[in-house]
């Protein structure tokens, strides 16, 4: 038995280097990717019915009829507050009622009035607001243009791809007489009715039910966004190769610089060029494939085409016409919500390892970064810590007095995160199985029986986040009498929610599974969403609703940036996994979700003492930072790789630490308005071009610029500083530099290339402590950076930095710092009612100030 | 610097109420040793010189000095460290950052004088409980070291017992060996007058062999003459002879009549004594008629052992873990299938080719030796297991005598402390696992419910620190491990009365560490006295 173990762990090594691509679906092996795929631009068939327009208040509707099958859809038309257009396409009369995502839009998006500017037989010219905003609807064939004056923003089926399967009735189960309104035989294609990859077969009761539209963009030749994916931050052309897949799927050992999906998705697409940034929101959670085209449009103009494939669902469609990068921001967040604000701590460093092994293992390691001086907030315990992957129990030889562990980490002001997966362990004496069973919670599979697959914990059901029951009572479950052993330093991790299931499709649940009336299929992309929802909401039910949550997901969809924080998966110890953290979180960032880290160090395989420390300074700059490696890996604590080393990385952990008070801002203004934390350079240089391709460097908000060295023996980086006219200072030796240039910055082992810009001040925390929580009262040391005119701005925020007072009770500070005329100067930001740490520690804020006649309470 | 005009540093200094100090003779956390630095109403001078400061700027809770040396008692200065005098217990220092962090740090509770977190002072009971440990700690060293004492004059002797044996060995090695060249002499003189008798004996069996041989083919080719001589005319005829095909020269499945002519000599018939010559050309191919026919050999019937294969229920739940993400099913079972038929193949007895032994039916065994020739093989045969005898002997000295050496070479610490722990093996039983630490020979852990023993390590060196190298030991080369080395132990060893091994832990995966009490560690204690007071600032 131990021979043959150890054999079948040999050969699977052998075939698991990198990613076994033949596990995953290419556009080919799709059947309705490669059905819509091998439609190609040309005459739409579809001609809009103009004499079905009906115009309200809020939205326009009109019929689309396909000239082919004369099958009838809906089109609505709905102008949005804040320079968006909705578009939605649904069937006129479905058999049966196709799914719209519900939960993901925090409102029912508010409208604005459309009104007809002029009309013909051949179109319908409406008003969008101001002079000239104009959309066209043309009726043969049919296709909308979005228009500012003469110039064309934005086309819709200009390339004729509009593509939408009714549902239908199966023919060899249908009656065959007595159709006559049939207007034109459909002809069933392969892979309609089920489909079969590798051994897996899907039924596809539905039949076919795809979608696809296009979108052409004149003037664009930079698009963005639609993560998650190891690629580059500009999106790059597929013809001729795969289309970019958004279909959360757990990839072990992902490849780099691949359109292949990951564990979450986004489908939000920017475009930019120096005169404006426009956003396309597509909701819709099925499978879904996004090509990409750039090149000359018409009359030498350069032109980006999008094309978006869904499986299921509708069309539903946003339009953000910005037209500055911060306005698509705020028009995307005012439609899927902002960053949560998370608890300051949580921006801090985080220990993680596949598995800290006992109480003792913990306490040790705990104990080690005080011997060595070395600030850390959060110890996690991967799925080992648990009895047998039953999620929310204790190993109870390892983990005896779980209480114990936490309040021996409270007392050093620290928390921890433990891991809860969303598949539960088949066994009937878990309550946690048990208590879903009885209630009805799982997903069912195809023939209404509980779904079962493997995870960690063997067989495995899976708990149906999409309803609201489950939800809470998933919820519940971490309530301290619930989850026993748990304590309000203990927060949470969700993994493998995908979800990922070891012996599905694709590693992931089939398709056919049931969420009550809708299939697997229709919601699949969200379901990690859930996961994390209920996970959050959990955690505040159970402070009463005071405490902010931090949770982790590894699966997420558009408005995952509510419930928490996101990494990018299980990546490696390779200096190109490194280096494409940065486009990976940028490309989070700019569709909402900030709060994003990659593994420090690398999950899989060990990294040299050479790539952990830069890992650690580029992690150091990153909005979540936690070093994470996977159980097979030697241990590599920070102070395992000599003294040098150890001091290096203690220094990165440290000046993270310092800026600690910048980061809890730039948290604080993410949620207010959906800036992205951590930024590509041309969200605020939109006018240089040269910043659009830029992702081995980025902005943390307006004022740290940061290069980070991911390269083996560097000897040098070259730095682009944006910007004419604009200064930049080393923040380690605060030299000067100026703008708009290219600096070359050589570096040796203890570079960290950050600049801050000229014209803003910082406010740090000088004070290193073993955790952010022991430096809550510790003085602010501001950096004032001055500009060209000797001026500089700046903000400070300071509330409790873990409940939700600063917004039920307005208890903060936010105040404005200006810096003119040699004398530093603030001013009231917003209004708060109190904050009681102004009382009881401020006196040196207010002593410093008094002299100034300057009250910062 | 230029740069310093344009980005300005200001602090909002939180004032911290300095109070009513704990110490009135020196500033807030300065230890006694560099009480003469701080001279109130005196400036004071940063301790590595590189400024000088108003005395109201020590401890102001503003950073002035690069080492930090102006603010001892407070968190400003990021490299500075705070001085706890802990009465009753041991003073310490600590990073001023710990300083007003909440958490109590120093045992006196002084570190925590502004942050509302309330400490007890511990340092009484903490001084009692160091002694009480300390007390025993020194008794333990104090057995433990007269046990070393003992165990390093055990070794001795012992080392000289072996030296002493291997001295023995040396001279009974040499007695063998000559002994061994003797017997050799013995021994081929025994062999010569045998090997002869025995050529002789089997040349006389060969030649009789032969005579029967030829006999016998005489009878064949008359039996083949009677079978081919179908009309019995007493003549062999090229039509007689055709209807065997084996003996076609060309092979090409017809015998014509001028092959059938060239194998009877060119003539179209032949006699019985000519026919002697065209049989010594045809014998070997010759089918007897009564023969044929049932020569076929045996189709050797294949059958290939179908594994029934159950991999499903092959899938444990401890299986995916090991694994981690991702994998999929079908995955899984291909490489399964391909490791099993990788180990069916390791498994595999080589297959024993069945070489049926060519039993001739005249076949006749060889008679007896005479006895005179079996006498020579007696005598020979004697010397031959005299000679064995001796070499065995010889061997079995030799290899004595390199474990001996073995043994005496081996570093057993600078005074032989630990040769004792040689050839013993050390167990510690945990909730899954027995561990085995076999000192200077290898580390092992076994399933207590089953399973087989897991090598975690052949005995590698001494690896501890400069100074203490006998503290850790290092076992490596140890089984392999899944995409990681091979299994790896490091023994650290402590002083105590017994030999135990008192812990295991994995900290890595297939890395493993022992804690290994034992008395050949023991230092010589220091006086008792000494332990207790040397180090207490009272």
């Amino acid at each position: 038995m131990c021979l043959y173990r150890v054999l079948v762990l040999s050969v699977f090594l052998s075939i698991t280097q990198a990613v076994d691509r033949s596990n995953f679906k290419t556009c080919d092996q799709s059947a309705f990717c490669s059905r819509q795929r091998a439609m190609k631009p040309g005459q739409s068939s579809y001609t809009a019915l103009l004499e079905t327009l009906e115009l309200s208040d809020s939205h326009l509707t009109v019929q689309l009829l396909n000239n082919n099958n004369k099958v009838l859809l809906l089109l609505e038309l709905y102008r949005l507050q804040g320079n968006m257009t909705r578009v939605k396409i649904n069937e006129l009369k479905p058999i049966k009622a196709r799914y719209e995502v519900p939960d993901v839009l925090i409102t029912d998006p508010p409208t604005e009035l459309m009104s007809v500017v002029a009309q013909d037989e051949h179109r319908v010219v409406l008003s969008l607001g101001g002079e000239d905003w104009r959309l066209i609807l043309s009726a043969q064939p049919f296709r909308l243009d979005i228009m500012e004056g003469p110039q064309v923003l934005l086309s819709l089926n200009s390339r004729g791809l509009l593509a939408f399967e009714q549902l239908r009735i199966r023919k060899d189960t249908a009656p065959t007489s007595g159709e006559e309104e049939e207007a034109e035989e459909e002809v069933d294609q392969p892979g309609m009715w089920e489909e079969t990859f590798k051994t897996h077969a899907d039924t596809k009761p539905n039949g076919p039910s795809s979608i696809s539209l296009d979108f052409s963009l004149p003037g664009v030749e930079h698009v963005y966004g639609i993560p998650e994916h190891a690629d580059g931050l500009r999106l790059k052309n597929t013809d001729g190769g795969d289309p970019y897949r958004l279909y959360n799927l757990d990839v072990f050992q992902y490849e780099l610089f691949n359109p292949m999906a990951l564990y979450g998705a986004v489908p939000v697409l920017l475009s930019h060029n120096t005169h404006r940034t426009m956003g396309l929101f597509w909701l819709n959670a099925a499978e879904t494939w996004v090509d990409v085209s750039s090149g000359q449009g018409s009359s030498e103009v350069p032109q980006t085409d999008v094309r978006w494939i869904s499986e299921s669902g509708i069309i539903d469609v946003f339009i953000m016409l910005g037209p500055r990068p911060n306005d698509v921001f705020t028009q995307y967040s005012s439609l899927t919500g902002t960053q949560a604000f998370p608890p300051l701590s949580s921006l801090a460093y985080h220990q993680c390892r596949w598995n800290y092994n006992d109480q003792e293992d913990v306490s040790a390691v705990d104990q080690g970064f005080d011997e060595h001086d070395i600030p850390y907030d959060f110890i996690w315990l991967d799925i080992e810590h648990t009895d047998g992957k039953r999620y929310f129990t204790w190993d109870n030889n390892k983990f005896p007095q779980p209480k114990d562990m936490l309040q021996g980490l409270l007392d050093k002001r620290r928390k921890m995160v433990t891991i809860v997966d969303p598949h539960i362990k088949v066994d009937s004496s878990y309550k946690i199985h048990t208590e879903i069973r009885s209630r009805g919670y799982y997903i069912k599979n195809k023939d209404g029986g509980d779904y079962e697959g493997w995870c960690w914990p063997g067989n495995a059901g899976y708990p149906d986040f999409t309803n609201p029951e489950m939800r809470k009572w998933w919820a519940s479950m971490f309530a301290y009498d619930q989850y026993e052993g748990s304590m309000e330093n203990l927060y949470t991790w969700n993994d493998m929610n995908e979800p990922s299931v070891f012996n599905g499709p694709e590693v992931t649940m089939h398709k056919d599974a049931l969420h009550g009336p809708w299939e697997h299929r229709d919601i699949h992309n969200l379901y990690g969403f859930y996961v994390q929802m209920a996970t959050a909401e959990g955690q505040i039910q159970r402070s009463g609703g005071l405490e902010r949550p931090f949770v982790l997901t590894r699966a997420f969809f558009a408005g995952s940036q509510r419930y928490g924080a996101v990494w990018t998966g299980d990546n490696a110890a390779e200096w190109g996994h490194l280096k494409m953290s940065i486009p990976m979180c940028l490309s989070l960032g700019l569709v909402g979700i900030s709060f994003c880290g990659a593994d420090v160090g690398g999950f899989f395989k060990t990294p040299s003492a050479e790539l952990l420390v830069r890992w650690y300074q580029a992690g150091a700059y990153q909005p979540f930072f936690r070093a994470h490696a996977h159980l097979d890996t030697p241990r590599r604590e920070p102070w395992l790789f000599g003294p040098d080393n150890t001091a290096l990385i203690r220094e990165a952990v440290r000046q993270r630490y310092t800026l600690l008070p910048y980061w809890y801002l730039q948290f604080y203004h993410a949620q207010r308005t959906g800036q992205p934390v951590m930024r590509p350079l041309w969200v605020e240089y939109p006018e240089d071009i040269a910043t659009f391709s830029i992702d081995n460097e980025f902005l943390i908000g307006r004022d740290l610029l940061v290069h980070p060295v991911t390269d083996e023996r560097s000897s040098g980086v070259t730095a682009y500083l944006p910007g004419n006219g604009e200064v930049w200072y080393d923040v380690h030796t605060f030299q000067r530099h100026d703008g708009a240039q290219n600096l070359s910055i050589p570096v040796t082992m203890s570079s960290i290339p950050v600049f801050q810009r000229g014209g803003s001040i910082i406010c740090r925390k000088n004070r290193v402590r073993r955790s952010s929580s022991c430096m809550e009262n510790d003085p602010y040391t501001l950096y004032v950076a001055l500009d060209s005119q000797g001026k500089a701005e700046g903000e400070i925020y300071i509330d409790d930095g873990h409940t939700f007072k600063h917004k039920t009770d307005k208890q903060f500070i936010h105040r404005r710092l200006s810096f003119t005329a040699n004398s530093l100067s603030s001013s009231v930001a917003r209004i708060w009612s109190s904050y009681p740490n102004c009382r009881r520690n401020g006196s040196g804020l207010l002593k410093e100030y008094e002299t100034q006649d300057h009250k910062l309470c | 610097m230029s740069c310093a005009l344009l980005l300005l540093l200001m602090s909002l200094a939180l004032a911290m109420g300095t109070g009513a100090a704990v110490e009135i003779q020196r500033p807030r956390g300065v230890p006694l040793s560099k009480r003469q630095f701080y001279e109130e109403n005196k400036p004071f001078t940063c301790l590595d010189g590189s400024s000088t400061i108003p005395f109201d700027r020590v401890n102001d809770d503003y950073c002035d000095c690069r080492d930090g040396s102006d603010e001892p008692g407070t968190a400003a200065c990021p490299n500075g460290s705070f001085h706890c005098t802990n009465a009753g217990f041991r003073p310490a220092f600590i990073p001023s950052s710990r300083i007003n962090d909440g958490i109590c740090d120093c045992c006196d509770t002084t570190d925590e004088y502004n942050s509302g977190a309330t400490c007890q002072n511990t340092c009484r009971e903490m001084g009692r409980k160091e002694r009480e440990s300390l007390q025993i700690m020194a008794e333990i060293t104090k057995e433990g070291f007269l046990l070393k004492q003992q165990l390093i004059h055990e070794a001795k002797r012992g080392q000289e017992d072996k030296q002493g044996k291997l001295t023995e060995l040396q001279g009974s090695k040499k007695g063998l060996e000559e002994k061994v060249e003797a017997l050799r002499t013995v021994k081929e003189t025994a062999e010569d007058p045998e090997k002869e008798a025995k050529e002789r004996h089997l040349k006389a069996w060969e030649e009789q062999k032969e005579l029967l041989r030829m006999e016998k083919d005489k009878t064949r080719m008359a039996e083949a003459f009677l079978e081919l001589d179908d009309d019995a005319d007493g003549y062999v005829s090229v039509a007689e002879l055709q209807s065997h095909l084996e003996l076609d020269p060309d092979s090409d499945g017809s015998l014509s009549e001028t092959e059938t002519q060239g194998l009877l000599g060119g003539a179209d018939k032949v006699d019985t004594s000519t026919f002697e010559t065209v049989w010594s050309g045809i014998k070997d191919k010759y089918l007897s008629e009564v023969s044929q026919g049932q020569s076929e050999p045996p189709a050797p019937v294949e059958t290939p052992q179908e594994e029934s294969r159950d991999f499903v229920s092959d899938h444990d739940s401890d299986h995916y873990p090991e694994d981690y993400a991702g994998e999929e099913e079908e995955d899984v079972e291909d490489d399964e299938e391909d490791d099993h038929d990788e180990e069916e193949e390791e498994e595999k007895v080589p297959p024993t080719v069945q070489t049926p032994e060519k039993r001739e039916d005249d076949e006749v065994s060889m008679p007896p030796y005479d006895t005179e020739t079996q006498s020579l093989i007696d005598a020979a045969q004697k010397a031959r297991d005299d000679f064995d005898e001796a070499e065995r002997a010889l061997r079995e000295v030799d290899d004595q005598m390199k474990n001996l050496e073995k043994e005496i070479g081996f570093d057993f610490g600078p005074s032989a402390e630990f040769a004792y722990l040689y050839s013993q093996c050390y167990e510690l039983s945990t909730s899954e696992y027995i561990y085995r630490l076999c000192p200077f020979n290898r580390v092992s852990q076994k399933p207590k419910f089953g399973g087989s023993e897991t090598n975690l390590g052949l005995w590698g060196q001494w690896a501890g620190p400069e100074g203490n190298l006998y503290s850790v030991m290092k076992y490596d080369h140890g089984q392999g491990c899944w995409q990681g080395p091979n299994r790896s132990t490091t023994v650290k060893l402590t002083c105590g009365k017994e030999t135990v091994v008192t812990s295991t832990s994995e900290p890595s995966r297939c890395e493993y560490l022992m804690e290994f009490t034992t008395p050949a560690v023991c230092q010589e204690p220091a006086s008792l006295d000494e332990v207790l007071h040397g180090h207490t600032e009272l």
